[in-house]
């Protein structure tokens, strides 16, 4: 299977709502066939915009937009043929869960026998055959939801959009609808645009991941990337948790840089950082530290713990360490021989590949 | 132990249920002491009126109370020849009490609604009855007038005999029940009621219709606009709301006159010659214009109220599925709205059928409607029976629209706000 790789592209697209700021800010963005990519940010960020105006309901003010290398921006809505679930479902509330799904397939004059067959493959695609001639009314939030999804596949579009889908479903509802999705994208492989300011959702779920932040595309990238490389800060603190020293490079060399945080110093990787005299912030994840390293890293330093909260599964421990009080370290539960009181000193090491010199907060 | 386990005991060794009544009366008692001023007020203001205006116009005891000894002697009566001497002198023996009671000439207006002609000849056996002698009051009373040895008049006294009619129904409706005793219509140059009721209803239903077309589209905006926007839009709907009915009707005749301002802008933009200046007023023009205007808000409130509700991205759902703006309007919006139509229409509707004062002041002859037919009999006839009969089969009318609407729509459907 050829895929394209540009099945959609934001092409240098700018949008303002007031004419004073710019809510979108010079977007790049292409999308393959078959992708599912998500726009992560949070509220404000501009990633709802970005799929109003691939939708049709805004117009980029700036720049433009192609769909399977056609400009689309002076193509209305419904001629777009794209298939779209909405944050609170937007299902019909006068028509039953039958002509919700026909009404796709009606408006596009096919035969009746022929959207049977649809609809009953897209309802038994969510798993809801029987429930043609409920009304939404009478489903649960999670059943709507469904409806929703198989509304937007019904079609057979190439592209479908989700704005938050899932927003308004509680957290196990979300979690199976989540695998639900995942499961009917790898099954039909249709091109999926989804915005989200969940990022367990957006790594859960995606191909690649679009960090939105003040109007621009942050970082777009594999989730595991996103989680273990982010290439600044912003990325690093939105995405997952997070520990970070602000200090400033003292030595640059070998791929490695060493960054003076008051009176101690730290081996780091230098990601966005050029030169000697820069203010930098490091960001290290809570697993990569280690308590009591067996191997040698080559960053070990003392640290008092401050509190212990029991989290089940794991441990987490804020440590007081090298200035910054709120380091975070998380300690698997099985390890119960480790030292872990409050008040007592440890010595927490970490491999300086880890820890990432990014732009300053 | 069984019959311990039936009767739960509280703690203090009271039934549940005893105490569970108990609880309950106190909170009973004080919410109908709440709405116990409400409920008097209705049934004095609403209950009470509407049974008596029921009362009044079926009510013709007046009539049977004055003449109760005719009425019993006319049982006999087969009605086609003229009475016997034992009617006459029942008749005789009534009306002298009624002399004495100073209450005959009330007797005469009654009998003349029934058959004209009565007023004069009770009149003149008034006068004629002071030198009657005993006895065979047949022929004395028969010739006071010719009209009194006309059977048809005989006739006419027996219809009162029932203390209660329908003939002021019948009235309404341009009906009356003649000499044989059958409904017939009146002649076609008399009929005014039906008229006035088929110009009520037209006039209504064309207003309804008028204030529908326009509030739709200010409903939709008042819906959709951003807020400070909406907000002034609405006061701009409401305005006409607080000012005085009395003050907008006249309003519009300070525009409509021919001399008016609307007149003067035809004929400054040279639509209209300045010598052929079209009358909007005094006519059916003038009460649709005005009574439109002065309903809108009636219809654009509920509309508002129940497009508030609709997610504007169902309309984006219907547009990205494929439907154009107008399908998506169509099977989307519309439907969802018709709960704010039914409530605006029957409102708009039952409001103008019962309209009086707009139409009495812009409405002129041909644009008056049955209300004012109403006050007519009110006020200046003081017929009160006959206006109260007409006022019942106004508010039937509206109750049967009110039953056709749940029939096709669902009462349960509408929204009023």
């Amino acid at each position: 299977m050829t895929s394209k790789k540009d099945f959609v592209k934001f092409d240098q697209v700018d949008k303002s709502y007031d004419g004073k700021v710019l809510v979108v800010k010079d977007l790049q963005l292409d999308i393959a066939e078959g992708e599912f990519i998500t726009m992560l940010g949070p509220s404000g960020s501009g990633k709802t915009t970005c799929l109003m105006m691939l939708a049709g309901f805004e117009t980029p003010t700036n720049g433009e937009i192609y769909l399977d290398g056609k400009a689309i921006s002076s193509i209305p809505p419904h001629k777009r043929g794209i298939g779209m679930v909405f944050q609170n479902y937007a299902l019909f509330p006068h028509m039953t869960v039958y002509e919700n799904l026909a009404f796709p397939l009606r408006v596009r004059k096919i035969p009746k026998d022929e959207a049977d067959k649809k609809i009953d493959k897209a309802l038994s695609m969510v798993s809801l055959q029987g429930f043609a001639a409920r009304m939404p009314g009478q489903l649960s939030g999670g059943q709507q939801q469904r409806v929703a999804v198989a509304r937007s596949l019904v079609f057979d579009p190439q592209l479908v959009l989700m704005d938050e889908p899932l927003g308004a479903l509680d957290k196990n509802l979300r979690e199976s609808m989540q695998y639900e999705i995942k499961h009917i994208h790898e099954s039909i492989g249709v091109t999926v645009v989804y915005v989200t300011h969940d990022q367990s959702e957006a790594l859960t779920m995606s191909n690649r991941i679009a960090v939105f932040n003040d109007g621009k595309v942050q970082q777009l990238s594999s989730p595991d990337e996103l989680y273990e490389k982010p290439v600044n800060s912003f990325v690093a603190e939105f995405i997952g948790e997070n520990n970070t020293f602000g200090g400033e490079v003292s030595d640059i060399s070998g791929g490695k840089c060493k960054v003076k945080l008051g009176n101690a110093e730290i081996l780091a990787n230098p990601i966005s950082v050029k030169g000697k005299g820069e203010r930098t912030t490091v960001s290290l994840r809570p697993e990569r530290a280690l308590i009591n390293p067996s191997t040698k890293m080559d960053n070990l330093h003392k640290g008092k713990i401050e509190e212990v909260i029991y989290h089940g599964d794991h441990t987490r421990l804020r440590i007081n360490l090298l200035g910054n009080p709120e380091f975070i370290l998380k300690v698997p539960n099985s390890s119960s021989n480790l030292d872990i009181k409050l008040g007592n000193e440890i010595n927490i090491g970490w491999n300086s590949d880890d820890a990432r010199a990014l732009d300053p907060k | 132990m069984s019959s311990e386990t039936k009767q739960i005991l509280t703690t203090d060794g009271i039934p549940l249920e005893v105490s569970l009544k108990k609880a309950e009366r106190k909170n009973k008692i004080k919410a109908f002491l709440l709405v116990a001023p409400l409920l008097f007020f209705l049934i004095i203001t609403y209950v009470f009126p509407i049974g008596d205006m029921l009362f009044r116009s079926v009510d013709d005891k007046m009539v049977t109370q004055m003449l109760p000894k005719t009425f019993k002697a006319m049982e006999n009566w087969d009605g086609q020849d003229l009475p016997d001497e034992e009617v006459f002198a029942a008749f005789h023996e009534d009306f002298i009490k009624l002399v004495e009671d100073k209450r005959e000439g009330k007797l005469s207006t009654q009998l003349n609604y029934t058959k004209n002609g009565f007023k004069s000849i009770i009149k003149k056996l008034r006068r004629a009855s002071k030198k009657f002698e005993e006895g065979n009051y047949k022929e004395q009373i028969m010739s006071v007038h010719k009209r009194w040895a006309d059977v048809e008049y005989w006739r006419a006294i027996q219809r009162r005999a029932p203390e209660f009619t329908g003939q002021k129904y019948l009235k309404g409706m341009d009906m009356y029940v003649n000499e044989e005793g059958k409904i017939v219509s009146v002649e076609e140059d008399r009929r005014i009621h039906r008229v006035l009721w088929l110009r009520t209803l037209e006039i209504a239903f064309f207003v309804t219709v008028f204030c529908f077309l326009m509030a739709y589209p200010i409903a939709h905006l008042l819906a959709t606009l951003p807020m400070k926007y909406s907000n002034l839009l609405m006061i701009c709907v409401l305005l006409p709301f607080w000012t005085s009915l009395l003050v907008r009707t006249a309003s519009w005749m300070i525009l409509l006159q021919q001399q008016g301002i609307v007149n003067d802008f035809f004929v400054g933009i040279g639509l209209v010659a300045d010598d052929n200046r079209p009358e909007m007023m005094y006519n059916k023009t003038g009460s649709y214009v005005a009574m439109t205007q002065i309903l809108l808000p009636f219809m654009v409130l509920p509309l508002y109220s129940v497009m508030k509700t609709i997610s504007p991205s169902l309309m984006r759902a219907g547009k990205s599925l494929g439907g154009t703006p107008f399908i998506a309007f169509w099977k989307v919006y519309f439907p969802l709205t018709i709960p704010g139509i039914g409530a605006g229409c029957l409102l708009v509707f039952i409001l103008a059928i019962g309209y009086y004062i707009t139409p009495a002041l812009v409405g002129g002859a041909s644009g008056t409607l049955i209300s004012n037919q109403i006050a007519f009999h009110m006020k200046s006839t003081l017929d009160w029976s006959f206006a109260s009969a007409m006022g019942l089969m106004l508010l039937s009318g509206v109750l049967v629209i009110y039953w056709l609407y749940n029939k096709i729509v669902g009462i349960d459907n509408i929204k009023l706000g």
